[in-house]
């Protein structure tokens, strides 16, 4: 009994190093294919218009909410305290520091990531992938490679859009609506920001766009090639990617600041 | 050109094959007949490399497939042309970019040598004037047709056929046959068929291999098989249900399993 479940133990442990070490074979491939030419400029091109641009939009609203709100919630905490005039710079902090990064990965996880496991999961399973290779090209080089690199450049993209709509919507709801005035609201966040939190909301973003790639791509790559195993896979992605991004957010967190 | 000896491969319980040992000769028709499941597909990747076998060889043009690298695979598949079972197009791209697909990435050709090749190639499969539409907005019949002449745009001097004919009707199925033996006859394409289209089997091929759950039952030509008194044989190709093959996967009665509840 004992015995059995130690052997169980093990074998989680011994096939969880497996996986690790496989998928990080699999991330320096890529990783390795995107830094060597051919440099494939149609799929980076097409990969873009998919992670990045086509993500505009969620972005957008989700970020103007998030200031929106932020400021109707600064605003009466800071009001306690006399301080409304901080509102600008409470906002911008909370957004460059935290919130723009993370807020923007978990979408882009929900919306692109998703669509990058299944997609990878269909071309396995309707052997479009094998096709690729009997045509003599590596599908890690041609299709995940670029998915990686993009999803590493679209992100801190991504997030400088959010950082901005989301400090112009906490001002619609400061200046505009409770009205803050709107030099301070702009005028101190310039004073107070500094580079370094702008740097590491930057390095967040680009841990974030790796990690989703890596792991959304990985997990499509490695599916069951049955029509159960893509969709158990894309849900597994959106889930694993979610809780790592707030994870990793953790640690970068306690490391940058 | 092929030749596998003793090869076995299976997919956790399930053997695909089962010390098969065959050769494929040049310029010849080969097909490989057997009912579904038996392996046949499975057979045909580990010969292109795709899938790997648990042991055995398998020697294309003198080299052990099993053990060559990732790069030497990728240089012995430019020889070779392969129409997947399910076609496996690319359904992000439209049917012209789908064959132009290996001519862009391997020959650097104007693009109206492309439009001419591929009109050549769509014109053989019956297929002009479809270029610009969608894998999706195709019929299954068409679909093959188009990985059909997806498969032989290089010019390949081996094509191996993963059912080629299977959901055609049978005008176009004849179509299909009469294109394999023209590869073959006039350019001397060596074919691999994998099949479990009797009629076309016998009437292409010189040599024809049954395959029965993983293992190999009978080889030879189709006259052979025609004239075969192995009950096995004889069975599979007049398409009894009574016979030493049984129609059913599972090897309980039947009877007993439904009294088990
Ligand atoms: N990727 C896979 N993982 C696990 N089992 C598989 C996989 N692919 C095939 N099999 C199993 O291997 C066996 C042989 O499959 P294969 O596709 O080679 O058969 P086939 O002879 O081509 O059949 P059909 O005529 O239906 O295409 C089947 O029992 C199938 O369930
Ligand atoms: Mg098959």
């Amino acid at each position: 009994m004992i015995s059995n479940s130690i052997t169980f133990l093990g074998r989680g442990g011994l096939s969880s190093v497996q996986v690790l070490g496989r998928s990080g074979v699999f991330l320096a491939l890529s990783l390795y294919y995107a830094v060597r030419p051919p440099i494939r400029m149609t799929r980076i091109a097409e990969e873009l218009e998919f992670i990045g641009t086509k993500s505009c939009l969620i972005i957008f609203v989700t970020a103007l909410f998030t200031g929106m709100v932020l400021a109707l919630q600064g605003y009466y905490t800071l009001s306690k305290f006399g301080s409304e005039a901080l509102l600008g710079t409470a906002v911008a902090l909370s957004i460059i520091r935290e919130l723009g990064p993370v807020l923007c990965a978990l979408m882009v996880a929900g919306r692109a990531g998703s669509a990058i496991t299944a997609e990878i999961g269909i071309m396995k399973i309707t052997d479009q992938l094998p096709a690729l290779e009997m045509m003599g090209i590596d599908p890690i080089e041609y299709v995940i490679s670029p998915k990686i690199i993009v999803s590493i450049i679209a992100l801190p993209l991504l997030t400088a859009f959010f950082d901005i709509v989301a400090i112009f919507g906490g001002y619609i709801v400061g200046v505009l609506l409770l009205g803050i005035n709107e030099g301070s609201y702009f005028g101190d966040m310039v004073k107070t920001l500094t580079l370094h939190d702008i740097y590491s909301g930057f390095i967040k973003a680009l841990s974030f766009g790796l990690l989703i790639a890596w792991i959304c791509t990985f997990i499509g790559y490695t599916a069951k090639p049955t029509t159960e195993g893509v969709s158990s896979a894309t849900t597994n992605a959106v889930v694993l990617s979610s809780v790592s991004i707030l994870m990793v957010d953790y640690v970068l967190t306690s490391i940058l600041f | 050109m092929i030749t596998i000896t003793n090869l076995n491969h299976s997919y956790g319980k399930i053997a695909t094959a089962k010390n098969v040992s065959c050769n494929f000769e040049t310029n010849k028709i080969t097909v490989i007949l057997g009912g579904s499941g038996s392996g046949k597909s499975t057979l045909l990747k580990q010969i292109v490399g795709l899938q790997k076998a648990d042991s055995g060889s398998i020697e294309f043009n003198g080299q052990d497939v099993t053990r060559l690298s990732k790069r030497a695979l990728y240089e012995m598949r430019k020889e070779m042309g392969m129409l997947f079972q399910g076609s496996a197009l690319f359904n992000s791209f439209n049917i012209f970019d789908n064959i132009a697909f290996p001519l862009r990435q391997h020959r650097s050709l104007s693009e109206k040598v492309i439009k001419t090749l591929i009109k050549i190639k769509l014109e053989m499969v019956g297929l002009r004037g479809t270029e610009l539409l969608m894998p999706s907005q195709l019929s299954g019949g068409m679909t093959k047709r188009v990985g059909l002449a997806r498969a032989i745009i290089m010019d390949p001097k081996i094509v191996f056929y993963d059912e080629p004919t299977s959901g055609l009707d049978p005008i176009s199925a004849g179509v299909i046959n009469k294109l394999i033996l023209d590869l073959n006859r006039k350019l001397g394409v060596t074919s691999v068929v994998v099949s479990h289209d009797i009629e076309s089997a016998l009437l292409i091929a010189d040599k024809v291999i049954i395959l029965f759950y993983g293992e190999i039952i009978a080889t030879g030509t189709p006259e052979e098989i025609r004239e075969s008194t192995d009950p096995k044989v004889i069975q599979f190709i007049t398409g009894s249900p009574d016979g030493p093959i049984p129609f059913s996967v599972s090897d309980k009665k039947f009877i007993a399993d439904l009294m088990e509840g």
